[in-house]
C-alpha cells in the first residue's frame, strides 16, 4: 500500500486530472454544438438568399400588370434589402418578417389584377416562392433545435462552469412572425 | 425525447459490429462442425474457410447490402425531372432533420409501402412503391418520408440492411449444410457414439438456426418502428398525417410481390399480409400492430 505522504501527493492529482479529461470532453462537445448551430443557420441562410433572388423578377412581372402601386413595390423593395444586409440571425429574423408582410400585400393586390393571376410567370413565381417558405420554416425547425441542444448545455449544471469560463454565449431562436405562428388549417 | 434517440444512434452502431461477429462466430462454427463431421476432422481448416468466406460477406453486405436490397425488390431510381413533386417533398423535409437527401427509389407495384435503406445518411435510399405517392394525400406522403427519415437518422437503416443480408446468408447455409448431411449422413451411420452426438447437436442447430436468425431480425424491428414514428411527428410536427397514412396503408389489401421474408421487416408496415392472427402469427410479427401505432400518433 502506499504512505500516507504520497497518497496525500496522489489524490489531489488524480482529481486534477478526472477533471482535466472532463473538462476537455465539455470543451469539445460544446465547440462542436457551436459548429452544428452555425451549419444549421447557413442552411436557413441558403433558402433566404433563394428567397431574396426570387423578388426582383417578381417584382418585374407583377409591374407588367399594374405598375402604379408604387408603394407596394417599394416596401418589398426595402425589405428585400433589409434581408440582403443582415449580418446577424436577429436582424435576419426581423428582415425577413418585413418581407413576408410586405409580399403579403403584394399577392393581396394581385388579386384585383385576373391577368396578372392568369400569367403563368406569376403563377410559377407564386409557387416558387411559397416552396422557398416552407423550406425556410423547416431549416428553422432545425436550427432552432441545435441551437436548442446549445443553449442547454450551456445553462446545465456542471458544463455551464466551463461554458461561462470559456465565454460561450447563448445563440438567438430563429423565432416564427406572428402571422406564421397561427396554426395551419388543414382541409380534407 | 432526443436522449432516447442518441442511445438509439449508438445502440445502433454498436448492434452493427454485434452481429457482424454473432454472424462469423455462428459461420466458423458452422465451418468446424462440417469439417469434423463430413470431412473426417479437417475442422481447422474449415474454421478459415468459413473466416474468409463470412469476412467477404460482410464486407459486401456492409457495402453493398442497399444494392442487393434494391435489385431483388425490383426498384430503380427517380430523378427530379422525373417527379418533382416527390423530390421537393423529401428535400423538404430533410431540411427540417438536418439530413443529407437521399437518393429515391421507386416499385412500380400499386401496394402502398415504403422503406429506408443505406450504410449511413450519407449514402441512404428510400424507397417508395408507386401506389403509395400516388394514394395518399401530401400531409400523409409527408408523414410517411419523415418515417423513413427517422430510420436514416436513427442509423437503424445501416443495421436494417446488413441483417437482411446476414440472416439471408444464415439460411442459406444452413440449407447447404442441411443437404451436405443427408448425403454424408449416409455415408458413414455406422461411426462411434461420438459422431452420433454431434449429429444430433447438428441437427437441433440447423432446425434452430433459421428461427434464431428470424427472431433477430424481429428483435431489432419492433421498437424503432415505434421511435421512428414520434420522431417522425416530431419532425412533421403533425402526427395526425402519418396515423391517417397508417390508416390507409392497413386498409390497403394488396401484397407486394416484389417483397420477401428476408426484406419484410424493413418496409413501413408489413408487406407480406396473413389471415393468420393467432399467437404464434404475432410471435412472428416484424411490425408492432398498426392500430397501436396509430392509437400512439393519435395520443401526441
Amino acid at each position: 500500500m502506499f504512505s500516507i505522504p504520497a497518497t496525500i501527493i496522489l489524490f489531489p492529482l488524480i482529481v486534477l486530472f478526472i477533471f482535466g479529461v472532463y473538462f476537455v470532453i465539455v470543451y469539445n462537445s460544446l465547440v462542436s454544438l457551436k459548429v452544428k448551430v452555425k451549419e444549421a443557420w447557413s442552411g436557413i441562410d441558403v433558402q433566404l438568399k433563394r428567397r431574396t433572388d426570387l423578388i426582383p423578377n417578381l417584382i418585374e412581372t407583377v409591374k407588367g400588370y399594374a405598375s402604379h402601386e408604387k408603394e407596394v413595390f417599394e416596401n418589398v423593395t426595402k425589405a428585400r434589402s433589409a434581408l440582403m444586409g443582415a449580418t446577424n440571425p436577429s436582424q435576419a429574423q426581423e428582415a425577413n418578417g418585413m418581407l413576408t408582410s410586405a409580399l403579403k400585400s403584394l399577392f393581396a393586390i394581385s388579386e384585383a389584377y385576373p391577368q396578372l393571376r392568369a400569367s403563368e410567370n406569376f403563377t410559377n413565381l407564386q409557387n416558387e416562392l411559397s416552396d422557398t417558405e416552407s423550406k425556410i420554416s423547416y431549416a428553422r425547425q432545425f436550427y432552432n433545435s441545435v441551437v436548442r441542444d446549445f443553449n442547454s448545455k450551456i445553462v446545465m449544471f456542471p458544463s455551464n462552469l466551463i461554458a461561462s469560463t470559456l465565454g460561450f454565449k447563448q445563440e438567438v431562436f430563429f423565432e416564427a412572425n406572428e402571422e406564421e405562428k397561427q396554426p395551419v388549417k388543414v382541409q380534407f | 425525447m432526443t436522449t432516447t434517440i442518441y442511445s438509439q444512434i449508438s445502440q445502433n452502431k454498436r448492434n452493427t459490429w454485434l452481429i457482424i461477429i454473432a454472424f462469423m462466430l455462428f459461420v466458423s462454427f458452422l465451418g468446424w462442425f462440417t469439417g469434423q463431421v463430413f470431412f473426417d476432422g479437417s475442422g481447422t481448416f474449415f474454421v478459415l474457410l468459413a473466416l474468409i468466406f463470412s469476412s467477404f460477406s460482410c464486407i459486401i453486405s456492409y457495402f453493398e447490402s442497399d444494392k442487393i436490397i434494391l435489385a431483388i425488390s425490383s426498384a430503380h431510381e427517380v430523378t427530379v425531372e422525373e417527379n418533382k413533386y416527390l423530390h421537393n417533398l423529401v428535400e423538404n423535409l430533410c431540411i427540417g432533420a438536418g439530413l443529407p437527401k437521399p437518393k429515391i427509389y421507386l416499385i412500380n407495384d400499386t401496394a402502398m409501402n415504403a422503406f429506408a435503406t443505406g450504410r449511413d445518411p450519407q449514402h441512404s435510399i428510400i424507397c417508395f412503391t408507386s401506389g403509395i405517392v400516388e394514394k395518399l394525400t401530401k400531409l400523409e406522403l409527408e408523414g410517411v418520408i419523415a418515417h423513413e427519415l427517422s430510420h436514416i437518422g436513427n442509423y437503424d437503416i445501416g443495421l436494417m440492411s446488413i441483417v437482411t443480408v446476414l440472416v439471408g446468408t444464415v439460411i442459406l447455409i444452413s440449407d447447404w449444410v442441411t443437404r451436405g448431411m443427408f448425403y454424408g449422413g449416409r455415408r458413414k451411420s455406422s461411426n462411434s457414439d461420438v459422431g452420433g452426438i454431434i449429429m444430433i447437436v447438428g441437427i437441433i442447430l440447423l432446425v434452430l438456426s433459421p428461427i434464431i436468425a428470424t427472431l433477430m431480425q424481429l428483435a431489432i424491428s419492433r421498437d424503432r418502428e415505434y421511435l421512428a414514428d414520434s420522431s417522425a411527428a416530431l419532425l412533421t410536427r403533425y402526427p395526425d398525417g402519418l396515423a391517417s397514412a397508417l390508416t390507409k396503408l392497413s386498409q390497403d389489401t394488396e401484397v407486394l410481390e416484389a417483397a420477401n421474408r428476408a426484406t419484410s421487416h424493413l418496409y413501413i408496415t408489413n408487406p407480406i399480409k396473413s389471415e393468420n392472427q393467432g399467437f404464434l402469427a404475432s410471435i412472428y410479427d416484424t411490425h408492432p400492430p398498426i392500430a397501436e401505432r396509430i392509437k400512439r400518433l393519435e395520443a401526441m
